[in-house]
């Protein structure tokens, strides 16, 4: 340190003519600081920032409470929002702005807040426009606002009802999400509850004169378990049998149509039986008249017949259609019963010892039959019912005849085994007698075996 | 000499033939079962692990048939390019007899809609997995179809 | 005249007539134990059951984890008496390993082991052992669920020992698990390996006991006891032992036939309470009882290891019991052996009733 100083106390001297020396590069100097300035104000870092899309908007309702502040947090799971949509592709307005009546001025375009009615076409948008929806998802439908006008929720709408579901009602407006994702309002395993949200509400309903009661007695049914407990995405719930946007109940002549969309066989069997033409003469109502609408239970065999309980019966008490019931369920009745006489009789033989494995095996076809039988119940015709149990009862019967042969086998053996048997102790008598016959004389000669007589 | 004194030689012979007849009878009810056994039964094989399916000539281009695997159905498709493939007919979803739609030229169960492509795959409808698929000989004019 | 020529033309030729006159003079003692000299014979016979029923099942029986159940199934159920042959060879199976017992116990309290008989009782255990693998690999054979699992717990007990098990249990197994090659090759063991070592291992037991003779308890004097010929009266007793067996057999396999059971599947989890054959109940309830640990060691090592050493004890008994006429020895002898039996008495009822 002395050193350095002594050594700046002797150039001293020299210092002003050093900076003499540099008036040639003022200019290059002044220009250099000058660019460095500018580099730092305007980084890349620093002109991101700047361009980033300011959404005045989000800056002053994330502040509001209530109401008015849940938008914005809503929107952050929001799929618009992830694909870069914000506040103003739909509402409007100028989000550079802060100033409220900047942003919010007419000339900015702004919609507020719409009203039930012009909901459809806020959201119809983009949503009815093909060449806006291939931008975000080509394999997205167009005609969801035009489906909507033919339901009944869109008619209401346009005669002045303002209660009726719109877009919004079913998909939430700011935390809408794919309906492939699982806390979606509109995921298959929601979606009842969803419409249930007004059809299950006494009071709101209750100008309208229907029923309030469909959610409850979904819940009760076989598609509710299977959709919900069983979690097969393919069972169907609401929107599968009155449609989502164009919902509307299937007429009273079509529901036959609709659940054999997923049941085509049965709808097949019913479209070509006598009950077809009669219940829609009567506006019956096809399938839903033994089946019921949401309360679908699962069927049992007593439905079928003339004993209390049946459905048939509701209609029938006598002639043609009573006799035919009458016949279906004891044919249904007989193949059950040869089916369990023969699985009986196999567990008894198996239980006696005999190996049975493949015939009860072979059983297990005749409850198919018996499934196709069941399915073939809905032409309500005997002989169709019966082509379908005969091939059932064939393999029953011949399952029977397994068991009754194995016990034949099994007497047989016995059989079998007691000859032996005495062929066995007799033989062994006979050795012993001999054994005697060599021994006893030899006792008294002394031949008993021992080495001395 | 008779070492058996006493004994009379007609009853020490009676027990001899009667031992030696009924030894032969036991002897007999023993090999009896052994040989039978020995003789190969009628069915020769243990399991059904394949099975003539159908006939080369009964089966057109772009056809399916049922046939029976042991006791259980089975499924013979030949595609319209001649191509055979066999697989198992139970849907994977309840266990129903599927079919195969010439004109839609996939397999279908007709139960609930479940339909299946020509790989045996699940593509729509309720059945939660593939059909099992089983290998495909042609010999002659048999095709014979083996569980892998 | 003809049964005499005869018989001079083959004695000619292979030398009979030495072997004729020995067989004439084989005698046995007869004294109140003589009863317990029919079991080894009885044993003899139930495995020569063995043979002749193992051999009619090999023609039908496949050995591969695709096809050993069913080709069993198939034996039982469509081949003329397959039901018959296999029921009876596994109820034999069991009837001769039973007789082995009683042969093997009683010939130890009679202390028949005494010289020159150490040689015969040493291959005698050795017989036991391999009879108690003919067991172990021909249970798995049928290829069922409880097959499986009690060999997957035999092999896993064999891979505990220390240093060599590791090694025993990928020995045995064929590999790391119990797979098809562990079926293959519990299959040669059963139908070549163990075979031929009993070929040359028995071969050498029955000479040796036709060169002794049959042993008199020390009870009994020697030279005044009662002889009996065994041609032909001990024989055609014997004889009337193995007709009763032969009956015996066949009831059993009528009334009480060998059952199935379900295929096996390695990738089922195992049924609630499998348990050994009997035969190997004692030691499979001795390990249960055991704790999980003793000192530094598993409790299973242990136990293992001790049975191993009881084994050892038990082959070697001809040459710590040396001073053959001290009643002392007599004593502590037969409170061993008592013990023994006792032990492998109690542990296989409560092994039944657990």
């Amino acid at each position: 340190m002395k050193w350095l100083k002594s050594e700046i106390k002797q150039r001293q001297h020299l210092l002003p003519a050093f900076f003499y020396g540099l008036r040639k590069y003022v200019l290059v100097i002044l220009v250099c600081l000058f660019m460095a300035g500018m580099l730092t104000t305007f980084s890349t870092d620093t002109v991101r920032v700047a361009a980033q899309k300011k959404n005045s908007c989000a800056e002053c309702h994330s502040k509001l409470e209530g109401r008015l502040g849940q938008p914005s947090k809503l929107f952050e799971n929001d799929i618009h929002n992830s694909r870069g949509l914000s506040c103003n592709d739909c509402h409007g307005g100028d989000p550079t702005k802060d100033d409220k009546a900047a942003a919010k001025s007419p000339y900015s375009g702004y919609l507020g807040t719409p009203g039930p009615t012009e909901i459809a076409s806020f959201c119809g948008k983009c949503h009815s426009d093909a060449s806006v929806m291939k931008k975000f998802n080509p394999s997205l439908r167009v005609d969801q606002v035009q489906e909507y006008y033919t339901s009944v929720h869109g008619t209401r709408l346009r005669a002045g009802d303002k209660k009726v579901a719109t877009c919004i009602s079913c998909h939430g407006n700011h935390g809408i999400r794919k309906s492939s994702d699982t806390q979606s309002t509109v995921y298959p395993k929601n979606v009842a509850e969803t419409c249930a949200k007004c059809h299950s509400d006494g009071d709101y309903m209750k100008e309208y004169g229907i029923p309030h009661d469909q959610y409850e007695k979904y819940k009760a049914s076989v598609h509710f378990n299977a959709l919900n407990e069983k979690n097969d995405l393919s069972a169907p719930t609401c929107n599968d049998c009155h449609g989502n946007h164009g919902a509307v109940p299937p007429g009273i002549t079509s529901v036959a149509n609709v659940c054999g969309q997923c049941h085509s066989r049965q709808a097949d069997l019913f479209r070509k039986s006598v009950h077809k033409d009669v219940f829609d003469r009567m506006q019956i109502g096809e399938c839903l008249r033994c089946h019921n609408n949401h309360a679908i239970l699962t069927p049992t065999d007593d439905m079928l017949g003339i004993e209390k309980g049946s459905v048939c019966i509701t209609c029938h008490s006598a002639g043609k259609g009573f006799q035919a019931a009458k016949e279906m369920r004891s044919s249904l009745a007989a193949i059950k019963r040869r089916v369990s006489e023969a699985e009986e009789l196999l567990e008894q033989a198996e239980r006696a010892g005999m190996e049975v494995s493949h015939p009860k095996f072979e059983l297990e076809d005749a409850i198919d039959s018996l499934t196709q039988a069941r399915v073939s119940v809905h032409s309500v015709s005997v002989e169709e019912l019966n082509k379908a149990t005969a091939p059932g009862l064939a393999i029953a019967n011949k399952s029977f005849e397994a068991g009754l042969a194995a016990f034949g086998e099994l007497n047989f053996r016995r059989k079998g085994l007691a000859v032996s048997l005495v062929f066995i102790f007799f033989l062994a008598a006979l050795i012993f007698l001999k054994i005697k016959q060599i021994e006893r004389p030899a006792k008294e000669a002394g031949n008993d075996g021992s080495p001395d007589s | 000499m008779d070492t058996n004194g006493p004994e009379k030689p007609s009853r020490r012979r009676f027990l001899d033939i009667l031992l030696g007849t009924s030894a032969f009878a036991t002897l007999g009810a023993i090999l009896y079962p052994v040989f039978r056994f020995m003789v190969p039964p009628q069915i020769v094989e243990a399991q059904q692990n394949s099975v003539v399916a159908a006939k080369t000539s009964e089966l057109a281009n772009n056809t399916g048939k049922i046939f029976k695997f042991g006791s259980k159905p089975g499924l013979i498709v030949r595609t319209d390019t001649g191509e055979v493939k066999a697989f198992s007919a139970s849907c994977t979803h309840l266990d129903c007899i599927v079919q195969y739609q010439p004109e839609a030229k996939n397999i279908l169960c007709a139960c609930h809609n479940g339909i299946y492509d020509l790989a045996g795959k699940n593509v729509s409808g309720p059945p939660p997995r593939p059909l099992d698929e089983y290998a495909v000989n042609v010999k002659g004019d048999d095709i014979i179809v083996t569980k892998t | 005249m003809k049964t005499e020529a005869l018989k001079l033309w083959f004695d000619k030729r292979l030398g009979i007539s030495s072997a004729v006159e020995l067989a004439e003079k084989k005698e046995i003692p007869l004294h109140r134990h003589s009863i317990w000299y029919y079991f080894g014979g009885m044993t003899l016979f139930l495995f020569v059951v063995q043979v002749v029923t193992g051999i009619l099942l090999l023609l039908y029986y496949r050995p591969s984890a695709e096809n050993a159940f069913e080709s069993v199934q198939f034996i039982v159920t469509e081949v003329e008496f397959g039901w018959l042959i296999r029921s009876v060879h596994s109820w034999s199976a069991n009837l001769m390993i039973l007789t082995l017992f009683i042969h093997m116990f009683s010939t130890y309290f009679m202390s028949a082991f005494r010289a020159p008989r150490e040689i015969t009782w040493v291959t005698g255990v050795f017989l036991f052992v391999i009879s108690i693998c003919f067991g172990f690999s021909g249970y798995l054979l049928p290829w069922n669920e409880l097959a499986f699992f009690a060999t997957k717990v035999g092999t896993d007990i064999a891979g505990v020992l220390p240093f060599v098990g590791d090694f025993m249990l990928r020995f045995l197994r064929g590999g790391d698990e119990v797979t098809g090659a562990t079926l293959t090759r519990f299959f040669g063991f059963h139908v070549a390996i163990l075979p031929a070592t009993t070929t040359v291992v028995l071969g050498i037991h029955l000479l040796l006991v036709q060169m002794h003779g049959i042993s008199v308890p020390p009870g009994q004097e020697k030279e005044s006891v009662k002889k009996m010929k065994f041609f032909p009266n001990f024989f055609l007793r014997d004889l009337i032992g193995w007709i009763v067996a032969v009956g015996i057999l066949a009831a059993l396999a009528a009334i009480f036939p060998w059952e199935l059971g379900v295929k096996a599947d390695p990738f089922a989890s195992a049924p609630a309470g499998i348990k050994p054959e009997w035969y190997f109940l004692f030691m499979f309830q001795t390990l249960k009882y055991l704790p999980a640990k003793i000192l530094v060691f598993e409790g299973e090592v242990i136990g293992i290891l001790a049975f191993m050493l009881g084994g050892l004890i038990w082959l070697l008994v001809p040459f710590i019991n040396r001073r053959t006429d001290s009643k002392k020895a007599k004593v502590v002898f037969n409170v061993f052996g008592g013990f023994v039996l006792m032990f492998i008495v109690v542990m296989t009822i409560i092994g039944f009733l657990d």
